[in-house]
């Protein structure tokens, strides 16, 4: 049984299909890259995943279990992790309580366990692992608004992780970051991917991709239009037309 | 003490117990309310009713004013926390003015001539003289601020917090969004009724217009002047906005003019209040704490 299996998933916003029959799976342990042009979907689908809109058609399943009607809160705490695009730490909190916030995934479902002090020595020595796990040890103490942007990108996956996933959808994790620090995320993805979680990836930089993905599913306009790995993806005729356009055969 | 004096300690207690009401649902889990007034009526109603009609007594009917306008709270809570800023002001803002008109047109409420007779509590088979009422009403408002910092401490406090901050990246981390916006909203519904309830027996007769819009923005400017989700600073807001109308009797006429200057200035300075972020008390506090140390 794969880890995530997305069927024939539709997406439709007023009438402009986003996804159209869009079926993959992906394995613990592995980084699933997606990638396409802008407007192909990507975004859509993780938010699908995640439970932030319902889909037209067809269904997600995580391990074997449909997320049909599932709310974002509910996907996160069975263990699916996420990053945003354009990140959203909690800005007026330190990178700390950021983290806290995720931890607190085994409270909430429960009134009477919400009301248990949060702070106690065990959750934050979790917590300060996780930070030291993720780089973010310098800025510990810092409000969310205050980091720089790779280290927003980190927090982000350092409250991913306090869920405890089975799954992570990280969504262009080195977009708009700068050489080295891309290469040290990425050194962080392909640690957390030993770890047994399963990874699904956005990204642009196709650098990255090639090096970290075992497997890349490409959408174009909505629709699956190639899968397989790196090397495969990369001869593939119909993925370099979507990228590059058609050659002008009538010339 | 003088009974004018403890007449505007009352009222000052009152509207602080009325503002850390507001404080846990604007302050604390971010959500805008123009309409707080509403629960701080239904409860001063139902402690009325419940003690000239049904004949209980102070001890169970102000109790029972909190829990209504908690009730009240959850029913027009749900629907309204699934809506976002600006709309839950202007749907706040309606339930206000739907409370008053009920308040105001439904003779079983008393009308325009509101409820009388409702009298300050007993106990020791006399009525409660006003300095004792004060004290009592401190009491409860310390429990108040004690609860407070426990639900700060809380799972809860923490959830509040990274809902006010960003809703859909709360819900990504597990949290229930709407479950802890509807509990803030009864909570501080429901502590709104008990403020109610309280300032029920202490005016011994309500009328509608204690309850209306403009009570609704002088709780949040309280609030908001004080220092929004801070946990001292509704009281401060509460005190200082509470002194005001009785130091600027000599200027009645100027006093919305004053108000108003008060607030934009707030805003220019100190946008997050007296005690909140950047606070000029609390700095110059401590620059003259740290003073005093250095000079002996």
């Amino acid at each position: 049984m794969p880890l995530l299996e997305v069927s024939s998933l539709s997406k439709d916003f007023a009438g402009l299909r986003a996804l159209d029959q869009v079926s993959f799976s992906a394995d613990g342990g592995k980084i699933l890259g997606v990638i396409g042009p802008n407007g192909a979907g990507k975004t859509t689908l993780f938010n699908i995943i995640s439970g932030i809109y319902p889909p037209t058609g067809g269904e997600v399943f995580f391990q074997g279990k449909s997320l049909a009607g599932m709310h974002p809160h509910d996907i996160s705490h069975l263990g699916i992790g996420r990053t945003f695009q354009i990140v959203r730490p909690f800005q007026n909190l330190d990178v700390e309580t950021n983290v806290l916030v995720a931890f607190g995934h085994r409270s909430y479902r429960s009134l009477w366990k919400s009301m248990a002090p949060c702070r106690r020595p065990e959750a934050l020595q979790e917590v300060r692992r996780l930070i030291e796990r993720t780089g973010l040890r310098p800025y510990a103490k810092s409000l969310g608004k205050n980091l720089p942007l790779g280290f927003k990108k980190r927090l982000e996956i350092a409250r991913a992780l306090a869920l405890q996933p089975r799954l992570l959808l990280l969504d262009e994790p080195s977009g708009g970051l700068r050489y080295e620090e891309s290469y040290q995320l990425m050194d962080l993805i392909r640690m957390l991917r030993d770890q047994g979680i399963g990874i699904l990836l956005i990204e642009h930089n196709m650098q990255v991709v090639m090096d970290l993905c075992e497997r890349i599913v490409v959408l174009d306009h909505g629709s699956k239009i190639a899968e397989g790995s790196p090397e495969e993806i990369r001869a593939d005729p119909q993925v370099i037309e979507a990228y590059l356009g058609k050659e002008a055969e009538d010339a | 003490m003088s009974g004018y004096l403890v007449t505007i300690l009352i009222t000052i207690s009152i509207y602080a117990m009325l503002a850390h009401s507001l404080n846990i649902i604007t302050g604390h889990a971010g959500q805008i309310s123009l309409g707080h007034a509403a629960f701080f009526g239904i409860g001063a109603y139902a402690a009325g009713l419940l003690y000239t009609k049904a004949g209980l007594p102070f001890w169970l009917d102000v109790p029972l004013a909190a829990v209504m306008a908690g009730i009240v709270g959850a029913i027009l809570g749900i629907p309204c926390l699934r809506v976002r800023d600006d709309f839950l002001a202007i749907t706040t803002m309606g339930i206000g003015f739907v409370v008053e008109a009920v308040f105001l047109y439904i003779p079983f409420f008393g009308g325009a001539m509101g409820i009388g007779g409702i009298n300050l509590p007993s106990w020791f088979g006399r009525e409660m003289t006003k300095g004792e009422y004060f004290i009592l009403i401190l009491a409860v408002l310390a429990l108040l601020l004690l609860l407070d910092y426990r639900l700060g401490r809380s799972w809860i406090g923490l959830a509040w917090a990274s809902i006010r901050e960003d809703e859909q990246a709360a819900s990504a981390m597990s949290v229930h969004v709407v479950r802890f916006k509807v509990l803030a909203f009864v909570l501080g519904s429901a502590l709104a009724g008990l403020a109610g309830g309280f300032y029920a027996h202490f005016l011994t007769f309500i009328m509608p217009q204690n309850f209306g819009f403009g009570q609704s923005i002088l709780i949040l400017c309280m609030v908001v002047f004080g220092g929004i989700g801070t946990r001292w600073g509704p009281l401060v807001g509460a005190a200082l906005l509470g002194i005001l109308p009785e130091i600027s009797r000599p200027i009645m006429e100027y006093r919305t003019l004053l108000y108003g200057l008060l607030l934009v200035g707030m805003m220019r300075f100190q946008p997050s209040g007296l005690l909140g972020e950047d606070s000029l008390v609390v700095k110059s506090f401590i620059k003259g704490l740290s003073r005093l140390r250095q000079g002996s």
